[in-house]
């Protein structure tokens, strides 16, 4: 069932007629953040706490022949100076990754990308670690370095990870997925064959608060208390307890006011590592905080596809299949934080939003030299460059069968009534249905005024441009029997109290970064137990403090935390009924729920609200055998299937003809996430997401030269969109329930950053189409763009 | 070095190193956490204070050259327990996420609101162009600078009085813009 509405519902705070559940609703953790009394990692101070700083390679690939610390460990201040060698007599030289990889803490053989950790100084003051990190000495040996992506497999290049037994090239992993000769044998029938290279730059999450972990390291009682920049405390733990040794039960994860994520704050860093180990040798609390040019340069990038792309299709525009192979770069270490048994992440969603008789996929990540990393920046596992290469590939299409961008897609969608829909490599989408979102975007644009503005500014020799784009996302995994990392099924828990008075606390295993859960979470149990969300308190980030789960990434909070809360406060009502009928003294079956409150069938004024129920469960009425005195539940939820979000975007951009600059005019959102939790959070995640989008397609790009120095290490490099690139985002939505989620909502944080790149450069395209431009590759900067004006379209660098 | 400030109107004076910067000085010295600090650059505008009324990036600027100022910071901003309208404007249209740029945004708009009391939207985006969010997408942000704009301090003991819940937060951001 499809509802369409252009705007959404807005009623007031406060109004008398808002519903208590779902709504728009101001946000329970702004009161602190307009105070400036967030608690962000940098803003912890602990008693005598130190500063740690790290010594960082000036060189892509290098031996380590010697590192001179005598001077360092001299410096008025410093505690001391930790290097590869100290670690390797701890054995935590080497740590796991979370893609069954293995990344160096420090150094200890040889340097293998700019800006990887070399030496670690621990000092009274952070001026002063940073005085000591000029005063190490350190000489390498330079080895040549393999950057491009497309010669790490040559018989020549280099062995990159010579660290590990018997290898002899820079091969990670070949992975594919779908039918190869089903594929081919489509191909070769079909009336249009297209291909085209489509390349995702390697790009940065850069989320305003850099990375960063205050370690406390209790030497009596063996307790280890790390403050972390993490959205994952619960699976952080797990992997402290394994690679330090630090029993479980001894390590406790803070993960504080986080300043935002995207994803670069799911992996486990070497400086967090660091932090704890000088701790644990100072006897001192440790804060390390990486600066600007060390979150570019070392910490997870995103993106980095090579993408070969082919489409078939008939010749009136039906679409048959697609087809591609891939080179992905995973940097020095494979340690992209992705679920086990999907090397590629959820890439194999590249089938988009449209009924294929055949798809096929091969997949080859390689080593370089450059940062580890690999899914990061809102990108859905993946999704993002899956998303990409399909909407520009029918695009590819539209313009050499000269049909309309928009009517080829229509043409093709999954229909409605073939929902649940079993695509080509194995996805089975929960729901769907794409005309009424694809159509009220094009009337929110005014789409056929829009082609004939164009017609007209072609005409007098000015460059408009409309790009459309419609994706489908996959997010939300679990469910566990499918989706691991390093072991740990993908499922989340939370727990439930209700307090005598009526007031109650959910504890989740999700973490926010800006997502507003505090809010959205509370909305939930409202609707389930009738109660307001300013009764309820949401508690999260602190592993000593809320039940096991995975954690926020890959859009899964609200599919599967979100699940558990509904759960979770169903099972809480569950129970309410068996206490609400000792105390009417009535049977179980004889009452019927009312938000807030269970009454007796056929006499409403018979009832107990929840308030009520929960005074009599700590109170004195009689309970029935097997139920224990308090209204509190707990549950983990394993999600049966993910959710499948989707959007339909439109974009219009100006080129000026004579600087190839692009300005984004209007940009017109229309998502469907399923049942809308809080109409303006969701607003809020889709209007970043968009930002993401312009960002990414217009000037981001984590770049290097031939000797592998990084080009992008600080904000005057890595550009970053501000108000002024970015337009007044119209957004519109439809509502199509996940069939299979609690509430029936699906994920909404990426939403935006998948689909609005292919929107933006389908405009540049388009923009540029009287030049016979028919693809260029992400970021379209003035100097590109122009260039491709002139027929020189290039690669990233 | 000795220096003296007035900091959210209390005088204020410290022993310092003369390379200590501004923001440092601020959350280190004085415990004001507050003010963030972002990209080492002066690009992101996340340490973005008031030095008399106008905003500066504090990352850029040494603790000695504020000696004698007058620093305000988003501690500042309430006064008397009574938030600015700026940080009731952040709240009332989802003008924040993660918070952390949100302390030199809202700066950055009171000191445009002192000086222009209703600028339009473009001149929000021209005041606030040094600065960077990365979760709001920026459009938010405006509506909340012009909710403050349309909400003076003492907005709500005048001629808003008697509306439900705030005047503003039963109409859509489109109408307050208008």
């Amino acid at each position: 069932m499809t509802t369409v509405q252009e705007h959404a519902p807005n009623p007031a705070a406060g109004d008398p007629g808002r519903p208590i559940g779902f709504g728009r609703l101001q946000r329970k953790e702004d009161p602190r953040f307009v105070r400036g009394k967030g608690n962000y990692l940098d803003d912890i101070v602990l008693p005598g706490m130190l500063h740690g700083a790290i010594l960082r390679a000036p060189v892509a690939h290098a031996r380590l022949v010697s590192i001179d610390t005598s001077e360092a460990l001299a410096h008025p201040g410093v505690r001391a100076v930790i290097t590869g060698k100290d670690l390797q007599a701890l054995n935590l030289a080497w740590a796991p990754t979370l893609s069954a990889d293995v990344q160096a803490v420090l150094v200890t053989d040889k340097v293998r990308f700019q800006g990887q950790e070399v030496a670690f100084v621990v000092a009274e003051d952070r001026y002063a670690a940073r005085d000591a990190l000029e005063l190490i000495d350190v000489e390498y040996d330079m080895l040549p370095p393999v950057i491009d992506a497309r010669h790490a497999l040559d018989a020549d290049a280099p062995v990159i990870r010579d660290d590990i037994e018997g290898r002899t090239d820079n091969r990670i992993f070949d992975w594919e997925i779908g039918d190869a000769a089903e594929t081919e044998a489509v191909f070769a029938a079909a009336d249009v064959v297209l291909t085209q290279e489509v390349v995702y730059p390697r790009v940065h999450p850069a989320p305003m608060e850099t990375c960063g972990a205050v370690a406390d390291f209790d030497p009596i009682d063996g307790r280890l208390t790390l403050y972390e920049t993490t959205q994952a405390p619960h699976a952080h733990r797990t992997l402290y307890a394994i690679v330090a040794g630090i029993p479980e039960h001894k390590i406790r994860i803070v993960s504080p006011d986080i300043g935002g994520g995207f994803g670069n704050k799911v992996g486990i860093y070497p400086g967090y590592v660091l932090a704890v180990v000088g701790s644990i040798v100072t006897g001192k609390p440790v804060k390390w905080v990486e600066d600007r040019s060390e979150n570019l340069m070392s910490t997870s990038f995103a993106r980095d596809y090579i993408m070969q792309g082919e489409i078939a299709a008939t010749k009136e525009g039906k679409i048959l299949a697609v087809r591609t192979s891939v080179l992905a770069d995973h940097g020095a270490f494979n340690a992209t934080a992705q679920p086990t048994k999907t090397p590629a992440g959820f890439f194999s969603i590249f089938t988009g939003s449209y009924d294929l008789k055949a798809a096929y996929c091969k997949v080859t990540g390689v080593y370089t030299n450059k940062a580890p990393g690999g899914v990061a920046y809102a990108c859905s596992f993946r999704v993002t460059e899956a998303v990409y290469l399909v909407e520009r590939m029918v695009d590819i299409l539209a313009r050499k069968l000269e049909m309309d961008p928009a009517e080829l897609r229509l043409k093709n969608f999954i229909k409605p009534e073939q929902f649940p829909y079993a695509n080509k490599t194995g996805w089975v989408y929960d729901s769907g249905n794409y005309e009424p979102a694809m159509r009220l975007s094009m009337h929110m644009a005014g789409y056929e005024d829009l082609r004939r503005e164009q017609r007209e500014k072609r005409e007098r020799g000015e460059l408009m441009g409309i790009g459309v784009s419609f994706f489908t996302e996959t997010v939300g995994a679990g469910p566990r029997k499918h989706f691991d990392i390093v072991g740990l099924g993908m499922a989340d828990g939370a727990e439930l109290r209700v307090h005598p008075t009526g007031k109650a606390v959910v504890r989740i295993s999700v973490q926010s970064q800006g997502q507003g859960h505090e809010t959205t979470f509370a909305q939930i149990v409202a609707e389930e137990l009738g109660i307001p969300p300013e009764s309820i308190d949401v508690v999260h980030g602190d592993t000593d403090q809320t039940p096991f789960g995975l954690g926020t990434y890959g859009s899964r909070s609200t599919p599967v935390s979100g699940g558990a809360v509904a759960l979770v406060a169903r099972k809480v009502r569950d129970k309410a009924r068996f206490i609400a009928a000792a105390m009417l003294e009535t049977r179980p079956e004889d009452l019927e729920w009312e938000k807030g409150r269970w009454f007796v069938k056929g006499d409403p004024s018979a009832g107990k609200t929840i308030a009520e129920i929960a005074f009599g469960a700590h109170g004195t009425v009689a309970l029935p055998d097997g139920i224990d005195g308090n209204l509190d539940a707990e549950v983990t939820y394993d999600p049966p299937n993910l959710t499948f979000p989707f959007g339909a975007y439109i974009c219009v951009v100006d080129v000026d003809a004579g600087t190839g600059h692009v300005k984004v005019r209007r940009f017109i959102a229309v998502d469907d996430c399923g049942t809308r939790i809080n109409p303006m959070i969701i607003e809020g995640q889709v209007h970043g997401g968009l930002t993401d989008g312009v960002g990414m397609a217009l000037m981001e790009i984590i770049a290097f030269d031939e000797d592998g120095n990084c080009l992008s290490g600080s904000f005057m490099d890595y550009l970053i969109p501000t108000a002024m690139e970015v337009p007044d985002w119209e957004t519109g939505f439809t509502v199509t329930p996940s069939p299979h989620h609690p509430i029936g909502a699906k994920g909404i944080g990426e939403s935006a950053t998948v689909g609005s790149p292919p929107a933006i450069v389908n405009a540049i395209v388009d923009a540029l189409a009287p030049y016979g431009v028919t693809h260029m590759d992400m970021p379209c900067t003035p100097a590109r763009v122009w260039e491709a004006m002139q027929g020189r379209a290039r690669p990233p660098v | 070095m000795q220096i003296s400030m007035a900091v959210n109107g209390d005088e204020v004076t410290r022993e310092i190193e003369p390379r200590v910067l501004l923001v440092h000085f601020i959350r280190e010295n004085l415990g004001l956490t507050g003010t963030h600090w972002g990209c080492d650059t002066s690009n992101c505008g996340t340490c973005v204070v008031l030095m008399d009324g106008q905003p500066v990036k504090s990352c850029t600027v040494l603790a000695a050259m504020a000696d004698g100022h007058d620093i305000r910071t988003v501690e500042g901003l309430a006064v008397g327990g009574t938030l600015d309208p700026v940080q009731q404007g952040f709240m009332e249209e989802h003008g924040l996420q993660c918070g952390f740029c949100t302390p030199g945004m809202m700066l950055t708009a009171r000191a445009l609101l002192d000086r222009k009391p209703h600028p339009d939207d473009a001149e929000i985006r021209q005041a606030i162009s040094g600065q960077i969010c990365r979760c709001t997408g920026y459009a938010t942000i405006v509506r909340s600078v012009q909710w403050a704009a349309a909400h003076p301090p003492g907005w709500d003991t005048e001629t808003d009085a008697g509306t439900d819940d705030g005047g503003a937060a039963g109409t859509t951001a489109e109408e307050v813009t208008a």
